[in-house]
């Protein structure tokens, strides 16, 4: 038999977090809990670890290894360091709440470690199983993760949820997959999308594999009418795990989209654009007029995240308007960027309900944020801020972010839409302007002085100045998203 | 270096005071902050007076043109410069930051580094809009200006305070969101600039300039705000701490009229001209029917509010009858109604100070106990009544003469606010100042102190001044306006 050695290289930073996440595993066994914090501290390092590899291997070239079922290039290794770095500030949010509630577990940053190396192999995949392999890997652990308070019912009812439906989406993700090999005859993204360009599949198989193949990333994404374990997971899961699912995952998740639909099924662009429209339509409504109704802030961000996971699907489907292309690249460009920026906001919405959490009480209730300007001028400004950007108001990052996605659908001619949309974020303004409404307006119940260690309060300020600095020079993000996506296709 | 970049001071110096103002603010002794933010507002004034000493009257062009990229990704520049139109405003904008720093100098105990610091921001924010000609800019600044505005009325304001901010925030987004997309797709037609003047110039079939002109129109009649869209502004009048009505009434009521000037008629020209019957329609019904709703109010500031809904509806009026002295009439009112319903609102909160309360009825016969400050209320209520010599006069004079020369009907109904506004407006100051002392609170007040004296001398002068002799005014526009007329004329068809 001939064994040929794949080309390590451009799996170097997944191979790197594979290894200290075992390390990291075998040091929990002989560490005592006053010893924990080596393990974050590891933790933290092997991000750090990774980002220098990721940026080390980057060749600008699209590499292909592992007989191309996995690919190294500039948007996957922009959208890693952006994992690496969304985690990384997850960890430091979560360090103090979950040490309160003895969760503080080495499980906890092993599982964060297996996640994240779940979504380095969702966006670096060329091929279904690979991408089914990165799925799974992030899901299991975000299962467990949700589970990690295991005396907490709540908790436990949420995971459950999550474990069932997610089961059923990855099932509905799989037989997609196998619909499009029966078509194609092909597993490789890059030879479906060869398969398909060349006339040679079946079209009727395929628009019915593609059917479930969007079914199942509209699970992932959480997506009306795909969206129910969104609430209930974002309320009932642990904050600090809330802000892992809220935030990085969805960088792995837009990968996971791009690669299959747009590398793989470019070619039927015009069905699933069509499927997608209803989608996004759909989620911008319901998410922003379920928002309104909600009293507790966790299950009110898990509305917004579906209104804004419909924004970015406006963008997804404005890459090809009656058969003319030309428009892909800054439509993608506009539906990444609002992902980016989308994790931005959600890491400092999430870390200001960390941050006034203290032991024995969860600031999750809008309530609980009363008065904040009178506890602390300065982090109801970030909040404010951070609210604001949500709502779409300049000088925010929200608001760029909006606008080119916004840019894309007028120009492909679907004005009805924008018009839509914009209707829609003017309702959803109505429930973040209330969050500022409580800080400012309202007296305090809550007059706990806050407490939080050092390091979450600056990067906590430092997250929500670079909402408000990005949204002032957002050509950086913006520019960068259009570079790498336009490198890597 | 400030001389080639007035515009820019005149936008970034009160938004990087008003930071500096958050700074040093602190609860237990606010006279830094409220020292700081008189300086940060007086420099930030002084800036815009070289803008209007070195300000060219023969050219209609844009000066004090200021270029950078921005966002390239989107053609989007940070192109500033200002017309003979803005650089009033930027001017009023500037001084009116003064005034309402100094009515709230003691009035405000509670927080007052923020309460400070919010008002630097929005004038900086509004002096952005005014000297924005990139479209972008424009609406970023636009937008943007909500968000201070929304804390004032919400955070100081009265008791109903929450709904008003609410409803001024929704509002004015509703119509500015349809607005985005209108920008975007001229941005589109034009082919990648969001250049204004580019648009100006962009060539557009009817239905595109009507459709455009309809969506630009949501956004500034809200903003006006025209009848039937004028609901927030009289809640908001009546919630706001003083220094938010003045802004309010002084300031950004201004910006949607102005959004008609730089957006709606360049850029659809024939579009206006073929709905300037609708526009017409809607001042008319502004200045009639709001006229007789402010007859009846029992509110002092809701009367004012329902008055300079029916005065902007006035300047409306003048920008769509299509004349020079009809726009340059309404420009003058937009400048006038800037003093004097900024002047009315002071009064109003210098009688709240004392009486906590604004109804006409707790009222009567404050010139015995108040004789300075009855003097300067009468004076501004004859101003909005638009007595001859004060400010008010020159502006209604101006646009219902332009009104009889378009069609004498027209006229007719403009010129009934003569009538109304003198009547809602020296029926209010009847009760409110003369006659016998009414009650026991109105024998107890104390005639306003030197404070008080300054703000509202130095806004009488200007009313006074204005009134007497305008033209230091009329002739910095008089170019803009004859080339803004002329392009309107030529159309794009």
């Amino acid at each position: 038999m001939n064994f040929l050695m794949p080309d390590f290289y451009p799996a170097a930073a997944e191979i790197f977090l594979l290894a200290m996440a075992c390390v990291i595993l075998l040091l929990d066994l002989v560490l005592t809990q006053k010893q924990r914090w080596i393990i974050g501290l590891l933790t933290q390092a092997t991000l750090v670890g990774c980002a220098v590899i990721t940026i080390m291997t980057a060749s600008g070239q699209v590499v292909l290894t592992f007989s191309n079922m996995f690919v190294d290039d500039l948007f996957a290794d922009f959208l890693k360091l952006l994992v690496y770095f969304s985690v990384s500030v997850m960890l430091v949010y979560s360090r103090g709440y979950l040490a309160l509630r003895g969760l503080d577990k080495g499980e906890f940053y092993l599982l964060v470690l297996f996640a994240t190396l779940g979504m380095m192999v969702m966006i670096s995949a060329s091929h279904f199983l690979t991408i089914y392999l990165g799925l799974e890997l992030l899901s299991l652990s975000l299962y467990a993760l949700v589970a990690l308070d295991r005396d907490s019912a709540r908790a436990t009812e949420a995971a459950m949820k999550y474990f069932v439906l997610g089961a059923m989406a990855s099932g509905l993700l799989l037989y997609g997959m196998s619909m499009l090999y029966g078509a194609t005859g092909t597993l490789e993204i890059g030879g479906v999308a060869q398969a398909i360009y060349h006339g040679v599949a079946n079209k009727t198989v395929l628009v019915f594999g593609l059917v479930f193949v969007v079914s199942g990333l509209a699970f992932k994404l959480g997506v009306v009418p795909f969206h129910m374990w969104i609430p209930d997971v974002y309320q009932g899961a642990p904050t600090a795990v809330t802000l892992f699912i809220g935030s990085a995952p969805k960088l792995a998740a837009f990968a996971m989209t791009l690669r299959l639909l747009v590398y793989g099924l470019f070619e039927l662009a015009e069905q699933w654009q069509l499927m997608l429209m209803m989608l996004a339509v759909l989620s911008i409504a319901l998410g922003n007029l379920a928002a309104i109704a909600q009293s507790n802030l966790k299950r009110m961000l898990a509305y917004s995240t579906i209104s804004h996971m419909g924004y970015m699907l406006l963008g997804l489907i404005s890459g090809v308007a009656a058969g003319d292309r030309h428009f892909a690249l800054n439509a993608y460009s506009s539906a990444m960027y609002y992902t980016v920026s989308y994790v931005m906001m959600s890491l400092g919405a999430f870390g200001m309900i960390l941050l006034l959490s203290r032991a024995g009480f969860e600031a999750e209730n809008l309530d609980d944020f009363k008065g904040l300007n009178q506890r602390s001028p300065w982090f109801a400004a970030m909040m404010g801020m951070l609210m604001f950007s949500m709502a779409g108001v300049p000088f925010f990052v929200g608001f760029f972010a909006k606008f080119s996605v916004l840019l894309a659908v007028v120009d492909t001619g679907q004005v009805w839409l924008a018009v839509v949309a914009v209707f829609f974020s003017l309702i959803g303004a109505f429930y973040y302007l209330r969050v500022v409404k409580l800080m400012y307006f309202d007296q305090a119940i809550d007059t706990a002085p806050i407490k939080a260690n050092l390091d979450m309060r600056l990067l906590l300020s430092a997250n929500g100045l670079a909402v408000a600095l990005f949204g002032i020079f957002p050509q950086a993000i913006m520019s960068l998203c259009t570079f790498t996506l336009l490198r890597s296709l | 270096m400030i001389a080639a970049h007035l515009l820019s001071f005149s936008i970034w110096l009160p938004i990087f005071g008003a930071l500096v103002v958050l700074a040093v603010g602190s609860d237990k002794n606010p006279a830094p902050a409220r020292v700081l933010a008189l300086l940060v507002a007086l420099a930030g004034f002084l800036v815009t007076l070289p803008l209007y000493a070195g300000f060219d009257v023969a050219k209609s062009s844009m000066q004090f043109v200021e270029a950078a990229p921005w966002i390239q990704n989107y053609n989007i520049s940070y192109l500033l410069g200002v017309d003979g139109i803005s650089v009033l405003f930027i001017l009023l904008n500037s001084f009116i930051t003064i005034v309402v720093i100094l009515a709230g100098w003691r009035v405000i105990e509670k927080r007052v580094a923020q309460y400070m610091a919010a008002f630097l921001i929005m004038s900086g924010l509004m002096n952005g809009i005014f000297a924005s000609l990139d479209a972008m800019l424009f609406y970023v600044f636009f937008e943007a200006s909500l968000i201070p505005m929304y804390i004032i009325i919400g955070a100081w304001g009265g008791p109903n305070r929450v709904y008003a901010a609410f409803k001024f925030f929704l509002y004015t987004l509703a119509g500015s969101l349809l607005m985005l997309i209108a920008l975007l797709y001229l941005f589109l037609q034009s082919g990648g600039s969001f250049n204004i003047l580019v648009w100006h110039a962009l060539p557009l079939p009817l239905n595109a300039q009507i459709l455009l002109f309809l969506a630009f129109l949501v956004a500034f009649a809200v903003k006006v705000p025209m009848w039937p869209v004028h609901t927030w502004l009289p809640d908001a009048h009546v919630e706001a701490p003083t220094g938010g009505s003045v802004v309010l009434a002084s300031i950004m009521l201004k910006l949607g009229a102005y959004g008609f000037i730089r957006f709606s008629l360049p850029i659809a020209p024939d579009a206006s001209h073929a709905l300037s019957g609708m526009m017409i329609a809607l001042s008319l019904i502004a200045v009639v029917y709001i006229g007789f709703v402010a007859l009846v109010q029992t509110d002092m500031k809701k009367l004012i509010a329902y008055s300079s809904i029916a005065h902007m509806g006035f300047v409306t009026l003048g920008f769509f009858i299509f004349n020079q002295i009809g726009m340059e009439g309404a420009l003058v009112q937009m400048i006038s109604h800037g003093f004097v319903a900024g002047a009315m609102f002071l009064c109003v909160g210098v009688m709240y100070d004392r009486m906590h309360s604004r109804m006409i009825a707790d009222y009567g016969g404050v010139v015995n106990t108040m004789p300075k400050f009855a003097a300067f209320f009468v004076l501004f209520a004859m101003a909005n009544a638009g007595l001859p010599a004060t400010s008010g006069f020159v502006g209604e004079f101006m646009v219902v003469l332009g009104a009889v020369k378009f069609n004498f009907w027209t006229g007719f109904f403009a010129a009934t606010t003569l009538i109304l506004g003198a009547a809602y407006t020296l029926w209010m100051v009847k009760r409110v100042v003369f006659g016998a002392v009414a009650n026991d609170h109105v024998a107890q007040l104390t005639d306003i102190n030197g404070r008080e004296f300054l703000f509202l001398g130095v806004m009488a002068l200007c009313v006074l001044g204005m009134g007497l002799y305008p033209f230091p005014f009329t002739d910095v526009m008089h170019a803009s306006v004859d080339h803004l007329l002329k392009h309107v004329a030529a159309g794009k068809l």
